[in-house]
Protein backbone atom coordinates (compact mmCIF):
# COMPACT_ATOMS: atom_id res chain seq x y z
CA UNK A 1 0.00 0.00 0.00
CA UNK A 2 1.22 3.15 -1.17
CA UNK A 3 1.67 6.09 1.88
CA UNK A 4 -1.60 7.84 0.82
CA UNK A 5 -3.74 5.18 0.83
CA UNK A 6 -2.32 4.06 4.13
CA UNK A 7 -3.38 7.91 5.37
CA UNK A 8 -6.87 7.75 3.72
CA UNK A 9 -7.48 4.39 5.43
CA UNK A 10 -6.21 6.27 8.54
CA UNK A 11 -8.25 8.71 8.51
CA UNK A 12 -11.09 6.52 7.94
CA UNK A 13 -10.78 4.57 11.19
CA UNK A 14 -10.42 7.90 12.67
CA UNK A 15 -13.70 9.09 11.95
CA UNK A 16 -15.25 6.44 12.34
CA UNK A 17 -14.31 6.28 15.79
CA UNK A 18 -15.24 9.44 16.55
CA UNK A 19 -18.69 9.50 14.94
CA UNK A 20 -19.23 5.77 17.49
CA UNK A 21 -18.26 8.14 20.38
CA UNK A 22 -21.01 10.60 19.29
CA UNK A 23 -23.61 7.96 18.98
CA UNK A 24 -22.34 5.97 21.87
CA UNK A 25 -22.57 8.43 24.45
CA UNK A 26 -25.77 9.30 23.38
CA UNK A 27 -26.74 5.68 23.40
CA UNK A 28 -25.39 5.37 26.82
CA UNK A 29 -26.85 8.14 28.18
CA UNK A 30 -30.14 6.89 26.79
CA UNK A 31 -29.67 3.78 28.09
CA UNK A 32 -29.25 5.16 31.45
CA UNK A 33 -31.98 7.38 32.06
CA UNK A 34 -34.56 4.54 30.38
CA UNK A 35 -32.60 1.62 32.40
CA UNK A 36 -32.63 3.99 35.67
CA UNK A 37 -35.80 5.86 35.24
CA UNK A 38 -38.33 3.77 33.68
CA UNK A 39 -38.88 1.41 36.91
CA UNK A 40 -40.17 4.58 39.04
CA UNK A 41 -42.20 6.44 35.51
CA UNK A 42 -45.41 6.21 36.49
CA UNK A 43 -48.78 8.31 35.74
CA UNK A 44 -48.82 9.46 39.10
CA UNK A 45 -45.36 10.83 38.59
CA UNK A 46 -46.37 12.85 35.93
CA UNK A 47 -49.57 14.09 36.50
CA UNK A 48 -49.36 15.39 40.25
CA UNK A 49 -47.94 18.14 42.35
CA UNK A 50 -45.66 16.82 44.89
CA UNK A 51 -47.21 16.06 48.51
CA UNK A 52 -45.59 16.27 51.54
CA UNK A 53 -42.87 13.74 52.03
CA UNK A 54 -42.12 13.73 48.32
CA UNK A 55 -38.40 14.05 48.65
CA UNK A 56 -38.71 11.57 51.51
CA UNK A 57 -39.56 9.03 48.91
CA UNK A 58 -43.73 9.89 49.89
CA UNK A 59 -46.40 10.02 47.29
CA UNK A 60 -46.40 13.23 44.88
CA UNK A 61 -44.98 13.85 41.12
CA UNK A 62 -43.24 16.39 38.98
CA UNK A 63 -46.07 18.05 37.33
CA UNK A 64 -45.16 21.03 38.72
CA UNK A 65 -41.84 21.02 37.44
CA UNK A 66 -43.56 19.93 33.92
CA UNK A 67 -45.88 22.67 33.58
CA UNK A 68 -42.89 25.31 35.19
CA UNK A 69 -40.56 23.85 32.48
CA UNK A 70 -42.67 24.87 29.46
CA UNK A 71 -44.06 28.03 31.06
CA UNK A 72 -40.35 29.38 31.45
CA UNK A 73 -39.29 27.96 27.80
CA UNK A 74 -42.41 29.33 26.22
CA UNK A 75 -42.29 32.82 27.78
CA UNK A 76 -38.25 32.98 27.01
CA UNK A 77 -38.86 31.67 23.44
CA UNK A 78 -41.59 34.26 22.56
CA UNK A 79 -39.42 37.46 24.30
CA UNK A 80 -36.72 36.34 22.64
CA UNK A 81 -38.29 36.03 19.31
CA UNK A 82 -39.56 39.75 19.81
CA UNK A 83 -35.96 40.50 20.17
CA UNK A 84 -34.42 38.42 17.71
CA UNK A 85 -36.14 39.04 14.73
CA UNK A 86 -35.65 42.68 14.82
CA UNK A 87 -31.96 42.28 15.24
CA UNK A 88 -31.65 39.93 12.56
CA UNK A 89 -33.90 42.17 10.39
CA UNK A 90 -31.61 45.37 10.94
CA UNK A 91 -28.97 43.18 10.34
CA UNK A 92 -29.79 42.48 6.87
CA UNK A 93 -32.02 45.28 5.94
CA UNK A 94 -30.12 47.81 7.37
CA UNK A 95 -26.64 47.13 8.40
CA UNK A 96 -25.64 44.73 5.42
CA UNK A 97 -22.13 44.09 6.27
CA UNK A 98 -21.15 47.25 7.78
CA UNK A 99 -18.67 47.15 10.82
CA UNK A 100 -21.65 47.52 12.97
CA UNK A 101 -23.05 44.31 11.74
CA UNK A 102 -19.60 42.28 12.26
CA UNK A 103 -19.48 44.00 16.21
CA UNK A 104 -23.21 42.55 16.38
CA UNK A 105 -22.85 38.77 14.91
CA UNK A 106 -19.24 38.85 17.14
CA UNK A 107 -21.28 39.90 20.10
CA UNK A 108 -23.55 37.65 19.61
CA UNK A 109 -20.96 34.62 19.28
CA UNK A 110 -19.64 35.97 22.23
CA UNK A 111 -22.86 35.64 24.36
CA UNK A 112 -23.63 32.07 22.68
CA UNK A 113 -20.74 31.07 24.68
CA UNK A 114 -21.18 32.65 28.10
CA UNK A 115 -21.81 29.66 30.30
CA UNK A 116 -25.71 29.99 31.73
CA UNK A 117 -24.45 29.76 35.34
CA UNK A 118 -22.83 33.23 34.37
CA UNK A 119 -26.22 34.49 32.88
CA UNK A 120 -28.10 33.35 35.87
CA UNK A 121 -25.86 34.79 38.46
CA UNK A 122 -26.01 37.86 35.96
CA UNK A 123 -29.58 38.18 36.61
CA UNK A 124 -29.28 37.65 40.37
CA UNK A 125 -27.33 40.49 40.61
CA UNK A 126 -29.96 42.75 38.57
CA UNK A 127 -32.91 41.09 40.12
CA UNK A 128 -31.49 41.98 44.07
CA UNK A 129 -30.50 45.30 43.16
CA UNK A 130 -34.39 46.25 41.37
CA UNK A 131 -35.56 44.05 45.01
CA UNK A 132 -37.19 41.28 42.59
CA UNK A 133 -37.61 37.97 44.46
CA UNK A 134 -36.69 34.55 42.00
CA UNK A 135 -40.10 34.11 39.64
CA UNK A 136 -41.54 32.94 36.82
CA UNK A 137 -40.85 36.09 35.85
CA UNK A 138 -37.07 36.63 36.27
CA UNK A 139 -37.09 32.94 34.91
CA UNK A 140 -38.22 34.28 31.20
CA UNK A 141 -36.03 36.71 30.97
CA UNK A 142 -32.75 35.26 31.64
CA UNK A 143 -33.54 32.34 29.76
CA UNK A 144 -34.70 35.01 27.18
CA UNK A 145 -31.25 36.13 27.29
CA UNK A 146 -29.68 32.48 27.07
CA UNK A 147 -31.69 32.18 23.68
CA UNK A 148 -31.40 35.11 22.26
CA UNK A 149 -28.22 34.97 20.69
CA UNK A 150 -29.17 31.19 19.35
CA UNK A 151 -31.97 32.41 17.59
CA UNK A 152 -30.78 36.00 16.18
CA UNK A 153 -27.88 34.03 14.61
CA UNK A 154 -29.77 31.30 13.28
CA UNK A 155 -32.58 33.88 11.62
CA UNK A 156 -29.85 35.93 10.67
CA UNK A 157 -28.18 32.56 8.80
CA UNK A 158 -31.68 32.32 6.87
CA UNK A 159 -32.27 35.57 5.83
CA UNK A 160 -28.29 35.85 4.67
CA UNK A 161 -29.07 32.74 2.40
CA UNK A 162 -32.21 34.31 0.68
CA UNK A 163 -31.24 35.29 -2.95
CA UNK A 164 -32.29 38.51 -3.78
CA UNK A 165 -33.13 37.18 -7.17
CA UNK A 166 -36.10 35.01 -5.81
CA UNK A 167 -37.46 38.51 -4.74
CA UNK A 168 -36.71 39.88 -8.33
CA UNK A 169 -38.10 37.23 -9.95
CA UNK A 170 -41.56 38.39 -7.96
CA UNK A 171 -41.46 41.47 -8.81
CA UNK A 172 -41.01 40.96 -12.41
CA UNK A 173 -44.06 39.16 -12.26
CA UNK A 174 -45.38 42.88 -11.23
CA UNK A 175 -45.70 41.77 -7.28
CA UNK A 176 -45.60 44.27 -4.82
CA UNK A 177 -43.56 44.28 -1.98
CA UNK A 178 -45.93 43.11 0.58
CA UNK A 179 -47.02 40.22 -1.98
CA UNK A 180 -43.27 39.59 -2.30
CA UNK A 181 -42.96 39.47 1.40
CA UNK A 182 -45.75 37.28 2.43
CA UNK A 183 -46.10 34.87 0.02
CA UNK A 184 -42.02 34.31 -1.53
CA UNK A 185 -39.58 35.20 1.23
CA UNK A 186 -41.52 34.25 4.36
CA UNK A 187 -41.98 30.88 2.54
CA UNK A 188 -38.01 30.72 1.71
CA UNK A 189 -37.21 31.36 5.23
CA UNK A 190 -39.67 30.09 7.68
CA UNK A 191 -38.31 26.51 7.90
CA UNK A 192 -34.77 27.88 9.05
CA UNK A 193 -36.94 30.24 11.40
CA UNK A 194 -38.49 27.41 12.70
CA UNK A 195 -35.93 25.66 13.23
CA UNK A 196 -34.07 28.67 14.79
CA UNK A 197 -36.83 28.82 17.12
CA UNK A 198 -36.97 25.68 18.41
CA UNK A 199 -33.34 24.97 18.68
CA UNK A 200 -33.24 28.18 21.34
CA UNK A 201 -36.68 26.86 22.36
CA UNK A 202 -34.72 23.50 23.44
CA UNK A 203 -31.75 24.89 25.07
CA UNK A 204 -33.67 26.44 27.16
CA UNK A 205 -36.19 23.69 28.38
CA UNK A 206 -32.61 22.16 29.59
CA UNK A 207 -31.25 24.69 31.40
CA UNK A 208 -30.66 24.71 34.84
CA UNK A 209 -27.98 26.37 35.81
CA UNK A 210 -29.61 29.97 34.59
CA UNK A 211 -32.84 29.33 36.17
CA UNK A 212 -30.97 28.04 39.93
CA UNK A 213 -30.57 31.67 41.24
CA UNK A 214 -33.51 33.84 38.96
CA UNK A 215 -36.87 31.45 38.70
CA UNK A 216 -36.52 29.77 42.38
CA UNK A 217 -38.27 26.34 43.42
CA UNK A 218 -41.54 25.38 44.75
CA UNK A 219 -43.60 22.58 45.02
CA UNK A 220 -46.75 24.29 43.66
CA UNK A 221 -48.32 24.57 40.61
CA UNK A 222 -47.39 27.98 38.79
CA UNK A 223 -49.75 30.44 39.22
CA UNK A 224 -48.26 33.69 38.71
CA UNK A 225 -45.63 35.58 37.13
CA UNK A 226 -44.18 37.28 40.32
CA UNK A 227 -43.76 34.34 42.27
CA UNK A 228 -40.93 31.35 41.35
CA UNK A 229 -41.43 28.88 39.51
CA UNK A 230 -40.53 24.86 39.57
CA UNK A 231 -38.62 23.63 36.46
CA UNK A 232 -37.56 19.61 35.46
CA UNK A 233 -33.75 20.33 34.96
CA UNK A 234 -33.36 21.60 39.21
CA UNK A 235 -36.39 18.72 39.91
CA UNK A 236 -33.75 16.26 38.59
CA UNK A 237 -30.68 18.45 40.36
CA UNK A 238 -32.74 18.08 44.00
CA UNK A 239 -33.87 14.43 43.88
CA UNK A 240 -30.61 13.54 43.00
CA UNK A 241 -28.96 15.51 45.53
CA UNK A 242 -30.99 13.37 48.34
CA UNK A 243 -29.75 9.86 50.40
CA UNK A 244 -32.76 8.17 49.59
CA UNK A 245 -32.32 5.83 46.51
CA UNK A 246 -36.31 5.81 45.62
CA UNK A 247 -36.36 9.23 45.06
CA UNK A 248 -32.75 9.40 43.28
CA UNK A 249 -34.53 6.89 40.86
CA UNK A 250 -37.15 9.08 40.45
CA UNK A 251 -34.69 12.05 39.42
CA UNK A 252 -33.70 9.66 36.74
CA UNK A 253 -37.33 9.51 35.46
CA UNK A 254 -37.26 13.33 35.75
CA UNK A 255 -34.82 13.15 33.41
CA UNK A 256 -36.36 10.94 31.39
CA UNK A 257 -39.08 13.18 30.73
CA UNK A 258 -37.08 15.93 30.31
CA UNK A 259 -35.16 14.40 27.49
CA UNK A 260 -38.21 12.83 25.92
CA UNK A 261 -39.65 16.51 25.51
CA UNK A 262 -36.22 17.43 24.25
CA UNK A 263 -36.11 14.63 21.45
CA UNK A 264 -39.85 14.82 20.58
CA UNK A 265 -39.02 18.63 20.15
CA UNK A 266 -35.79 18.22 17.85
CA UNK A 267 -37.39 15.55 15.58
CA UNK A 268 -40.46 17.43 14.99
CA UNK A 269 -38.07 20.58 14.26
CA UNK A 270 -36.65 18.05 11.62
CA UNK A 271 -39.60 17.10 10.20
CA UNK A 272 -41.55 20.51 10.27
CA UNK A 273 -38.17 22.24 8.43
CA UNK A 274 -37.74 19.15 6.11
CA UNK A 275 -41.38 18.88 4.90
CA UNK A 276 -41.39 22.93 4.55
CA UNK A 277 -38.29 23.03 2.75
CA UNK A 278 -38.95 21.07 0.09
CA UNK A 279 -39.75 24.11 -1.77
CA UNK A 280 -36.71 26.28 -0.58
CA UNK A 281 -34.82 27.98 -3.45
CA UNK A 282 -31.03 27.31 -3.20
CA UNK B 1 -42.06 49.76 -38.49
CA UNK B 2 -44.47 49.55 -35.68
CA UNK B 3 -42.89 50.84 -33.07
CA UNK B 4 -43.59 49.26 -29.81
CA UNK B 5 -40.95 50.32 -27.52
CA UNK B 6 -39.27 53.53 -27.64
CA UNK B 7 -36.29 55.36 -25.55
CA UNK B 8 -35.78 59.38 -25.54
CA UNK B 9 -32.58 60.85 -24.39
CA UNK B 10 -32.13 58.11 -21.12
CA UNK B 11 -29.62 58.76 -18.84
CA UNK B 12 -29.05 56.41 -15.84
CA UNK B 13 -26.57 56.77 -13.15
CA UNK B 14 -25.13 54.78 -10.36
CA UNK B 15 -24.35 56.92 -7.94
CA UNK B 16 -21.70 59.31 -9.55
CA UNK B 17 -20.88 57.23 -12.71
CA UNK B 18 -22.96 57.62 -15.45
CA UNK B 19 -24.52 53.83 -17.08
CA UNK B 20 -26.46 55.15 -19.82
CA UNK B 21 -25.88 58.28 -22.16
CA UNK B 22 -28.60 59.84 -23.72
CA UNK B 23 -30.12 56.77 -25.26
CA UNK B 24 -32.35 56.92 -28.13
CA UNK B 25 -34.02 54.03 -29.52
CA UNK B 26 -36.95 52.68 -31.38
CA UNK B 27 -37.87 49.09 -30.93
CA UNK B 28 -40.38 46.82 -33.07
CA UNK B 29 -43.24 45.37 -32.62
CA UNK B 30 -43.20 41.45 -32.94
CA UNK B 31 -39.68 41.20 -33.64
CA UNK B 32 -36.85 40.46 -31.80
CA UNK B 33 -34.34 42.75 -31.09
CA UNK B 34 -31.15 41.83 -29.48
CA UNK B 35 -28.99 44.34 -27.67
CA UNK B 36 -25.08 43.51 -28.00
CA UNK B 37 -22.10 44.87 -27.09
CA UNK B 38 -18.73 44.04 -24.50
CA UNK B 39 -19.29 43.61 -20.92
CA UNK B 40 -20.19 46.75 -19.23
CA UNK B 41 -21.47 48.78 -22.16
CA UNK B 42 -25.05 49.06 -20.11
CA UNK B 43 -26.78 46.06 -21.85
CA UNK B 44 -28.66 45.22 -19.26
CA UNK B 45 -29.16 48.48 -17.73
CA UNK B 46 -31.10 49.52 -20.77
CA UNK B 47 -32.95 46.15 -20.70
CA UNK B 48 -33.93 46.96 -16.73
CA UNK B 49 -35.13 50.34 -17.63
CA UNK B 50 -37.82 48.75 -19.72
CA UNK B 51 -39.60 47.27 -16.80
CA UNK B 52 -38.52 49.40 -14.44
CA UNK B 53 -35.97 47.10 -12.70
CA UNK B 54 -33.21 49.51 -11.97
CA UNK B 55 -35.13 51.08 -8.82
CA UNK B 56 -34.47 47.69 -6.91
CA UNK B 57 -30.83 49.19 -6.57
CA UNK B 58 -30.07 52.11 -4.07
CA UNK B 59 -28.42 54.83 -5.62
CA UNK B 60 -29.70 55.01 -8.71
CA UNK B 61 -30.97 57.87 -10.85
CA UNK B 62 -32.74 57.67 -14.03
CA UNK B 63 -33.45 60.89 -16.22
CA UNK B 64 -35.32 60.69 -19.64
CA UNK B 65 -38.71 58.62 -20.83
CA UNK B 66 -39.43 54.90 -21.75
CA UNK B 67 -42.66 54.58 -23.82
CA UNK B 68 -44.17 51.38 -23.98
CA UNK B 69 -47.06 51.79 -26.56
CA UNK B 70 -46.57 55.27 -26.12
CA UNK B 71 -46.63 55.38 -22.67
CA UNK B 72 -44.39 57.00 -20.44
CA UNK B 73 -43.67 54.42 -18.12
CA UNK B 74 -41.05 56.66 -15.86
CA UNK B 75 -44.21 59.67 -15.65
CA UNK B 76 -44.91 60.17 -11.98
CA UNK B 77 -48.61 57.73 -11.00
CA UNK B 78 -47.75 55.31 -13.26
CA UNK B 79 -48.19 52.13 -11.49
CA UNK B 80 -45.06 49.94 -11.64
CA UNK B 81 -46.65 46.40 -11.00
CA UNK B 82 -48.59 47.28 -13.78
CA UNK B 83 -45.53 47.94 -16.43
CA UNK B 84 -43.24 44.50 -14.63
CA UNK B 85 -46.82 42.60 -15.74
CA UNK B 86 -46.60 44.21 -19.16
CA UNK B 87 -43.06 42.41 -19.72
CA UNK B 88 -42.03 38.98 -18.27
CA UNK B 89 -38.87 38.87 -17.43
CA UNK B 90 -36.00 36.21 -18.13
CA UNK B 91 -32.96 36.55 -15.62
CA UNK B 92 -29.24 35.19 -16.52
CA UNK B 93 -29.54 32.58 -14.35
CA UNK B 94 -33.43 31.00 -13.56
CA UNK B 95 -34.84 31.61 -10.09
CA UNK B 96 -37.72 29.48 -9.80
CA UNK B 97 -39.91 30.42 -6.65
CA UNK B 98 -40.30 27.90 -3.69
CA UNK B 99 -43.07 26.28 -4.43
CA UNK B 100 -44.30 23.78 -6.99
CA UNK B 101 -43.76 23.69 -10.54
CA UNK B 102 -47.81 24.39 -11.27
CA UNK B 103 -47.28 27.40 -8.32
CA UNK B 104 -44.70 28.90 -10.30
CA UNK B 105 -46.92 29.15 -13.01
CA UNK B 106 -50.23 30.33 -11.44
CA UNK B 107 -48.08 32.74 -8.88
CA UNK B 108 -48.68 35.81 -11.62
CA UNK B 109 -52.38 34.47 -12.62
CA UNK B 110 -52.91 34.84 -8.77
CA UNK B 111 -51.33 38.09 -8.06
CA UNK B 112 -53.44 39.91 -10.66
CA UNK B 113 -56.23 37.92 -10.30
CA UNK B 114 -56.47 36.45 -14.17
CA UNK B 115 -57.60 33.07 -13.34
CA UNK B 116 -59.99 31.56 -10.98
CA UNK B 117 -59.27 28.48 -9.22
CA UNK B 118 -59.36 24.70 -10.45
CA UNK B 119 -60.28 23.51 -13.39
CA UNK B 120 -59.34 27.00 -15.41
CA UNK B 121 -56.40 27.53 -13.93
CA UNK B 122 -55.06 23.79 -14.02
CA UNK B 123 -55.97 24.85 -17.72
CA UNK B 124 -53.82 27.76 -18.23
CA UNK B 125 -50.95 26.46 -16.44
CA UNK B 126 -50.80 23.61 -19.05
CA UNK B 127 -51.11 26.06 -21.41
CA UNK B 128 -48.54 28.08 -20.43
CA UNK B 129 -46.16 25.05 -19.81
CA UNK B 130 -46.82 24.11 -23.48
CA UNK B 131 -46.34 27.70 -24.69
CA UNK B 132 -42.76 26.95 -22.87
CA UNK B 133 -41.90 23.76 -24.09
CA UNK B 134 -42.14 22.39 -20.96
CA UNK B 135 -45.44 20.53 -20.43
CA UNK B 136 -44.17 17.05 -21.89
CA UNK B 137 -41.36 16.50 -19.11
CA UNK B 138 -43.51 18.18 -16.33
CA UNK B 139 -46.95 16.65 -16.44
CA UNK B 140 -46.13 14.19 -13.84
CA UNK B 141 -45.08 16.37 -11.35
CA UNK B 142 -46.87 19.58 -11.49
CA UNK B 143 -46.92 19.33 -7.43
CA UNK B 144 -43.34 18.76 -6.46
CA UNK B 145 -40.82 21.69 -6.13
CA UNK B 146 -39.87 24.11 -8.66
CA UNK B 147 -36.27 23.32 -7.71
CA UNK B 148 -35.71 19.44 -8.56
CA UNK B 149 -35.55 20.22 -12.12
CA UNK B 150 -32.86 20.93 -14.16
CA UNK B 151 -31.27 24.12 -14.60
CA UNK B 152 -32.87 24.35 -18.32
CA UNK B 153 -35.58 23.16 -17.58
CA UNK B 154 -36.04 25.86 -14.82
CA UNK B 155 -35.52 28.59 -17.40
CA UNK B 156 -38.38 27.13 -19.31
CA UNK B 157 -40.26 27.10 -15.97
CA UNK B 158 -39.48 30.85 -15.68
CA UNK B 159 -40.74 31.41 -19.40
CA UNK B 160 -43.88 30.07 -18.59
CA UNK B 161 -44.05 31.70 -15.57
CA UNK B 162 -43.38 35.23 -16.93
CA UNK B 163 -46.03 34.86 -20.51
CA UNK B 164 -48.71 33.46 -17.47
CA UNK B 165 -48.99 37.38 -16.48
CA UNK B 166 -49.71 37.49 -20.13
CA UNK B 167 -47.12 40.35 -21.12
CA UNK B 168 -46.36 42.33 -24.62
CA UNK B 169 -43.00 42.08 -24.26
CA UNK B 170 -40.40 39.53 -23.49
CA UNK B 171 -36.79 40.66 -22.01
CA UNK B 172 -34.42 38.40 -21.81
CA UNK B 173 -31.20 39.07 -19.93
CA UNK B 174 -28.60 36.79 -21.56
CA UNK B 175 -31.29 33.87 -20.88
CA UNK B 176 -28.87 31.02 -22.31
CA UNK B 177 -25.75 32.21 -20.34
CA UNK B 178 -25.69 29.50 -17.63
CA UNK B 179 -27.41 26.67 -19.85
CA UNK B 180 -26.18 23.85 -21.69
CA UNK B 181 -26.05 23.68 -25.60
CA UNK B 182 -29.43 21.92 -25.34
CA UNK B 183 -31.62 23.90 -23.21
CA UNK B 184 -30.11 26.67 -24.68
CA UNK B 185 -31.39 25.68 -28.14
CA UNK B 186 -34.32 24.92 -26.58
CA UNK B 187 -35.17 28.34 -25.00
CA UNK B 188 -33.46 29.91 -28.95
CA UNK B 189 -36.57 27.86 -30.70
CA UNK B 190 -39.28 29.09 -28.43
CA UNK B 191 -38.28 32.89 -28.46
CA UNK B 192 -38.43 32.35 -32.48
CA UNK B 193 -41.97 30.32 -32.17
CA UNK B 194 -43.12 33.37 -29.52
CA UNK B 195 -42.24 36.79 -31.62
CA UNK B 196 -45.65 36.43 -33.71
CA UNK B 197 -47.21 37.31 -30.12
CA UNK B 198 -44.60 38.75 -28.70
CA UNK B 199 -42.06 41.54 -28.90
CA UNK B 200 -38.68 40.05 -27.67
CA UNK B 201 -35.81 42.07 -26.31
CA UNK B 202 -32.44 40.55 -25.39
CA UNK B 203 -28.94 41.03 -23.98
CA UNK B 204 -26.41 38.95 -25.10
CA UNK B 205 -22.94 38.80 -25.82
CA UNK B 206 -22.73 35.82 -28.08
CA UNK B 207 -22.55 37.03 -31.71
CA UNK B 208 -23.71 33.54 -33.38
CA UNK B 209 -26.76 33.57 -31.28
CA UNK B 210 -27.62 37.33 -32.32
CA UNK B 211 -26.99 36.50 -35.91
CA UNK B 212 -29.63 33.29 -35.89
CA UNK B 213 -31.76 35.72 -33.61
CA UNK B 214 -32.13 39.18 -34.06
CA UNK B 215 -34.55 41.22 -36.39
CA UNK B 216 -33.16 43.82 -35.09
CA UNK B 217 -29.82 44.84 -33.42
CA UNK B 218 -28.88 47.44 -31.18
CA UNK B 219 -25.47 47.60 -30.37
CA UNK B 220 -24.04 49.79 -27.15
CA UNK B 221 -20.52 50.95 -26.38
CA UNK B 222 -19.72 52.65 -22.97
CA UNK B 223 -23.38 53.12 -21.91
CA UNK B 224 -23.88 54.96 -25.46
CA UNK B 225 -25.83 53.02 -28.49
CA UNK B 226 -23.48 53.16 -31.45
CA UNK B 227 -25.67 51.80 -34.19
CA UNK B 228 -29.15 50.64 -33.92
CA UNK B 229 -30.99 48.97 -37.26
CA UNK B 230 -32.65 46.15 -38.78
CA UNK B 231 -30.29 42.49 -38.55
CA UNK B 232 -29.47 42.09 -41.86
CA UNK B 233 -28.24 45.38 -42.70
CA UNK B 234 -26.38 45.92 -39.05
CA UNK B 235 -24.33 42.26 -39.87
CA UNK B 236 -23.88 42.53 -43.82
CA UNK B 237 -22.95 46.27 -43.65
CA UNK B 238 -22.05 47.96 -40.56
CA UNK B 239 -21.99 51.69 -40.81
CA UNK B 240 -19.80 52.61 -37.47
CA UNK B 241 -16.43 51.97 -37.22
CA UNK B 242 -16.77 50.61 -33.56
CA UNK B 243 -19.04 48.14 -35.24
CA UNK B 244 -16.89 46.64 -37.62
CA UNK B 245 -14.14 46.03 -34.41
CA UNK B 246 -16.67 44.47 -32.29
CA UNK B 247 -17.73 42.17 -34.95
CA UNK B 248 -14.56 41.10 -36.29
CA UNK B 249 -13.89 40.51 -32.65
CA UNK B 250 -11.16 43.36 -32.27
CA UNK B 251 -13.37 45.14 -28.73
Amino acid sequence: MKPRHIEEAAMRVLMFLSVLVVAGSLGAILITILVKGLPALSWEMVSQSPKGGFYLGKEGGILNAIVGSFYLAFGATILALLFALPIALYLQAYARNSVRADLVRLAMDVLWGIPSIVYGAFGFIIMMFLGIRASLLGGIIVLALLELPIMTRAIDEVIRLTPFDIEAASFALGATRFETATRVVVRQMLPGIITGILLAFGRAIGDAASVLFVAGYTDRMPTSLLRPVASLPLAVFFQLGTPYPEVQQRAYASALVLTVIVLVISLSSRWISNRLSRNIVK
Amino acid sequence: MDTHVEVRSLNVFYGDSQALKDVNLKLPKNQVTIIMGPSGCGKTTLLKSFNRFLELTDSTRVQGEVLIDGQNIYAPGVDVTEIRKRTGLLAQRPFPLPMSIYDNVAYGMRLHGTCKKGRAMDQRVEHYLREAGLWEEVQDRLHKPATGLSIGQQQRLCLARGLAVEPEIILGDEPTSALDPISAQHIEKRLNELKSEYTIVMVTHILRQARRLADYVVFMYLGEVVEAGPAREFFENPRMERTRAYLTGLI
